[in-house]
C-alpha cells in the first residue's frame, strides 16, 4: 500500500501546481507552478517504477529525461521572462496582452 | 378600337411627367395635364364611334400562369364601356381645364395635377377592364387617387380626417368586393367577365352561391358608391378642392360602384335576392340622402348628399333590372353634377364661404355661373325636356315596371326632395338680397366658366340620347346583341310621367315659396318639431352612432391586441432574447483571450469527463 502515499503526494503536488498555474497573476510563480507540476509526473514515474505492476528502470530514466527537460525550459522561460519585463516593464499576466484584439 | 389600350396612358403620362418635371413646370402643369386628357377624350371618342359600327373589340395577352389557370390582362370595348370612357374622359378633360382657374396660386398646383392624372387613369382603366382581377387593381388604385385628392389640403384637419374616413370606409366594401371575387374564381375557376357570365348562364354555379357573390360584390358598390350604410365619406369628402368634388362624384370615385354593379349585371339578374337587395339598399338611399339634403347648410354638402341620393336611384334602377335607365342616369347626372360642382366652385370662388347662409343675390353679379347652376338644378330636379327628367323617368319606369310598388313611391318621394332641397339651395344662393361679407362679387375668369358652358349644353341635350319620344338609341345600343341585359326601354303607365313632372314642380313651387318669394315662412315646420329638424340636420346620427359602436368597438378590439402583442407575445420574446443573452454573456466572459481562464476550462472540462467516466463505467446508457 505504499505506492498510494506516493501517488497521494503527487496528486496534492500536480493539484497545487494546477490552482497556481491557472489563478496566479505573477507570472513568475505560474512558472513556479509548472515546474511544480512537472516534479508531480517525475514522483508518480519513480514510484511506479519501484512499486507498478511490472517494476523496470524505464520510469527513472523518463524522470531524469523529465529533470533534464525542466532545466532547460526554466532556463529559456526564464529568459523569456526576462526579456518581457525589459519590454513591459511587469509581470503581471493578465497585462501581457498585446496580441488581443481591444473592443 | 384597337388602340383604345392608350386612352388610360394619357393621364398616366400626365401623372409621371408632373411628377417628374411638375416643379419646373410650375402652373403650366396645368398645359400638361389638359393636353393629355384631351388626348384621351379624342381617343375615347373615336373608340366609340367605332363600336357603334362594329361589335364588341376584346384584346387580352396572358399575364400570369398558376398551375392549369392562366389570368389575362386586357382591354374590352363593350357599349358600357365605351361611353364610360367618353364620359369619364370629358368630365376629366373639363376638370383639367376648370382646375387650371380654381386652384390658381396654389402652392402644390403641378402635385393638384398629377394626382388629378392618376385618378383618372385609374378610372379610365378600370372602365375598360375584362375581368375582375384587372378592375379590383384598378379599383383599388381610384380609392389611392380619392385619397389623395380629398386629403390634398392636408394641413386641414378636416381634410385629413375626411380622407382617412373615404379610405377606410370604401375599404370596408373593398372587403366584400374581394371575398366576392374569391369566391367566384373558387366556383368558376377565371376572373373573366365572360366566363362569369357563362357559368351562370350555363347553371354551373348553384343559385346560392349566385346570390351569395353578386350581394359581396355589391358591398363594395355599396362602398365606393357611398350606398347606406357605408355612405358618411362621400358629403365628408367634400373637404378636397371643389374641382375634385366635381370629379368624383360626376364620373370618377362613385360612378365606379354604379359601373360595377352595371358590368357584373348577368350576375345580379341571375338572382332575385340580389336584385331587390339592390333595388332596396338604392330605394332607402335615394329617399335617406334626399332628406338630409333638405337642411344642409353648406353648399357643396347639399350636393353631396343629392350625389348619394342620385346614386340611390341608379342603383334602385338596377337593381329593378332597369340596366339601361341605371346607365343613362348615370351618364346624364355625371353631366349635370360635374356642372352644379362646378358652378358651386365658381360661386365659393366669388365669395369665400361655403355656407348658403352667407351668400344670396348672386344672380345679376354673377351672370354666367347663376344660369348655369339653373340649368343644373333644373335637370337634377327633373324639370321637363332636360336631360335629367328623360333618365330619372326611365329608372321610374323601371322601377314601377318591376313591380316594387313601395321603392317607387319612395322614388317619388325622393324625386319631390330632390327638386325642393336643389331649389332651395339655388334661392337662397342667387335670389334675394347679398348677405355676403365679400363686397367685391366677380364672375370667375374664362377657363373656368368655359368648361361649364360645355357641360350646361350637355346637361340639356345629353338626355336626348334615350328619350320615349324621339327613340331610344342609346338603350337599343346599350343592350344590342346581349339579351341577359333586358329591354332597351320599358314601357309603363303614360300618368307615371305626368306625376313625376308634377311631383318636382311641387317641389320647386315650395321652394319658391319658401326661399324665393318668401310667403312661407322658413320655419314654419321646423319651430313645430324642433326634433325632425335636429334629426336631419345631423344626418341622422350615422357618424355618431358609428363613433359609439364600430369606432368604440374598434378600439376596444385593438386594445386587447396591443395587450397581447406588448405583454404576451412581446413577453414571450424578451424571454428567449433574455435567455441567448445569459448564455452569451457567459460564453463571451470565458472567451477573455486569458491563456489562463482557456486553462482553467479545459482543466474544469477533463475533472468533469473523469467524474462521468468514474460513475458510468464509461458506458453512457440513455
Amino acid at each position: 500500500m505504499t505506492i498510494s502515499g506516493y501517488l497521494t503526494l503527487a496528486l496534492i503536488l500536480f493539484a497545487i501546481g494546477l490552482y497556481g498555474a491557472l489563478t496566479k497573476r505573477n507570472i513568475i510563480v505560474v512558472l513556479i507552478s509548472i515546474e511544480l507540476m512537472l516534479n508531480a509526473v517525475n514522483v508518480n514515474l519513480v514510484a511506479f517504477s519501484k512499486y507498478g505492476i511490472m517494476p523496470s528502470i524505464t520510469g527513472q530514466v523518463f524522470a531524469i529525461f523529465g529533470m533534464a527537460i525542466a532545466a532547460a525550459e526554466v532556463a529559456i522561460g526564464i529568459a523569456i521572462l526576462i526579456a518581457l519585463y525589459r519590454n513591459r516593464a511587469t509581470v503581471n499576466i493578465d497585462r501581457i496582452n498585446s496580441i488581443k484584439d481591444e473592443f | 378600337m384597337e388602340t383604345a389600350w392608350i386612352i388610360p396612358l394619357f393621364p398616366l403620362a400626365s401623372f409621371v411627367l408632373l411628377l417628374v418635371f411638375g416643379k419646373k413646370l410650375k402652373e403650366s402643369s396645368a398645359y400638361v395635364g389638359i393636353a393629355m386628357t384631351l388626348l384621351s377624350f379624342v381617343f375615347a371618342v373615336v373608340a366609340l364611334v367605332d363600336r357603334l359600327q362594329s361589335p364588341t373589340y376584346k384584346a387580352e395577352a396572358v399575364w400570369l400562369t398558376i398551375g392549369d389557370v392562366q389570368l389575362t390582362a386586357g382591354f374590352e370595348i363593350n357599349p358600357l364601356n365605351a361611353l364610360m370612357l367618353v364620359v369619364v374622359s370629358l368630365v376629366s378633360f373639363l376638370v383639367h381645364t376648370y382646375s387650371k382657374g380654381y386652384m390658381h396660386g396654389d402652392d402644390r398646383f403641378h402635385i393638384f395635377y398629377a394626382y388629378l392624372g392618376l385618378f383618372t387613369f385609374a378610372m379610365l382603366g378600370l372602365v375598360m377592364s375584362p375581368n375582375l382581377l384587372q378592375t379590383y387593381i384598378f379599383w383599388e388604385l381610384v380609392g389611392l387617387g380619392s385619397f389623395l385628392l380629398i386629403g390634398f389640403w392636408f394641413y386641414k384637419e378636416e381634410a385629413k380626417a375626411a380622407a382617412k374616413k373615404a379610405f377606410i370606409m370604401t375599404r370596408i366594401g373593398d372587403v366584400g368586393l374581394l371575398i366576392g371575387m374569391i369566391l367566384l374564381f373558387w366556383q368558376v375557376g377565371s376572373l373573366e367577365y365572360d366566363e362569369i357570365f357563362r357559368a351562370v348562364e350555363e347553371g354551373t354555379l348553384s343559385s346560392g352561391m349566385i346570390t351569395l357573390t353578386a350581394l359581396l360584390i355589391f358591398i363594395g358598390a355599396v362602398g365606393k358608391s357611398g350606398q347606406f350604410p357605408l355612405h358618411s365619406w362621400l358629403p365628408d369628402a367634400m373637404e378636397g378642392p371643389t374641382p375634385v368634388s366635381a370629379l368624383i362624384h360626376a364620373a370618377t370615385m362613385v360612378a365606379a360602384g354604379v359601373y360595377l354593379v352595371a358590368a357584373l349585371f348577368p350576375l345580379f339578374t341571375a338572382s332575385e335576392t340580389a336584385l331587390l337587395t339592390v333595388a332596396v339598399i338604392g330605394a332607402f338611399t335615394a329617399i335617406f340622402a334626399a332628406s338630409i339634403g333638405l337642411v344642409q347648410k353648406d353648399i357643396k354638402r347639399v350636393l353631396a348628399y343629392s350625389t348619394v341620393s342620385q346614386l340611390g336611384y341608379m342603383m334602385l334602377a338596377l337593381g329593378s333590372a332597369g340596366y339601361v335607365a341605371g346607365v343613362f342616369h348615370l351618364t346624364t347626372h355625371a353631366f349635370f353634377k360635374a356642372l352644379l360642382f362646378l358652378a358651386a366652385g365658381s360661386v365659393i370662388h366669388a365669395v369665400a364661404t361655403q355656407n348658403i347662409e352667407k351668400m344670396g343675390g348672386l344672380w345679376k353679379k354673377l351672370p354666367l355661373t347663376g344660369p348655369l347652376f339653373l340649368i343644373g338644378t333644373m335637370a337634377i330636379s327633373g324639370v321637363p325636356l332636360l336631360s335629367g327628367f328623360f333618365s330619372k323617368d326611365e329608372i321610374l319606369l323601371a322601377t314601377w315596371a318591376s313591380g316594387h310598388t313601395v321603392l317607387f313611391w319612395l322614388a317619388v318621394i325622393a324625386a319631390f326632395f330632390t327638386a325642393f332641397y336643389m331649389f332651395r339651395l339655388f334661392f337662397m344662393v342667387f335670389a334675394g338680397e347679398s348677405r355676403s361679407e365679400v363686397k367685391e362679387v366677380k364672375e370667375s375668369p374664362a377657363v373656368m366658366t368655359v368648361p361649364m358652358v360645355i357641360l350646361g349644353l350637355l346637361a340639356i341635350f345629353a338626355g336626348y340620347m334615350n328619350t320615349p319620344w324621339f327613340g331610344t338609341f342609346l338603350g337599343d345600343w346599350l343592350v344590342e346583341g346581349n339579351a341577359a341585359l333586358g329591354p332597351a326601354h320599358v314601357e309603363g303607365p303614360a300618368w307615371i310621367m305626368y306625376v313625376v313632372t308634377a311631383i318636382s314642380l311641387a317641389g320647386i313651387l315650395l321652394a319658391w315659396l319658401i326661399y324665393g318669394k318668401r310667403s312661407i315662412s322658413r320655419d314654419w315646420l321646423t319651430a313645430k318639431v324642433p326634433a325632425l329638424y335636429n334629426i336631419l340636420y345631423n344626418k341622422y346620427y350615422v357618424d355618431e352612432f358609428y363613433q359609439y359602436t364600430v369606432v368604440k368597438a374598434t378600439f376596444f378590439v385593438s386594445r386587447v391586441v396591443r395587450f397581447v402583442e406588448v405583454y404576451i407575445v412581446g413577453g414571450a420574446v424578451f424571454l428567449i432574447s433574455g435567455i441567448v443573452k445569459v448564455f452569451s454573456t457567459l460564453g463571451s466572459w470565458m472567451q477573455n483571450g486569458q491563456t489562463q481562464m482557456y486553462g482553467a476550462v479545459a482543466a474544469v472540462g477533463l475533472a468533469l469527463l473523469v467524474v462521468i467516466y468514474a460513475l458510468t463505467g464509461g458506458y453512457i446508457q440513455w
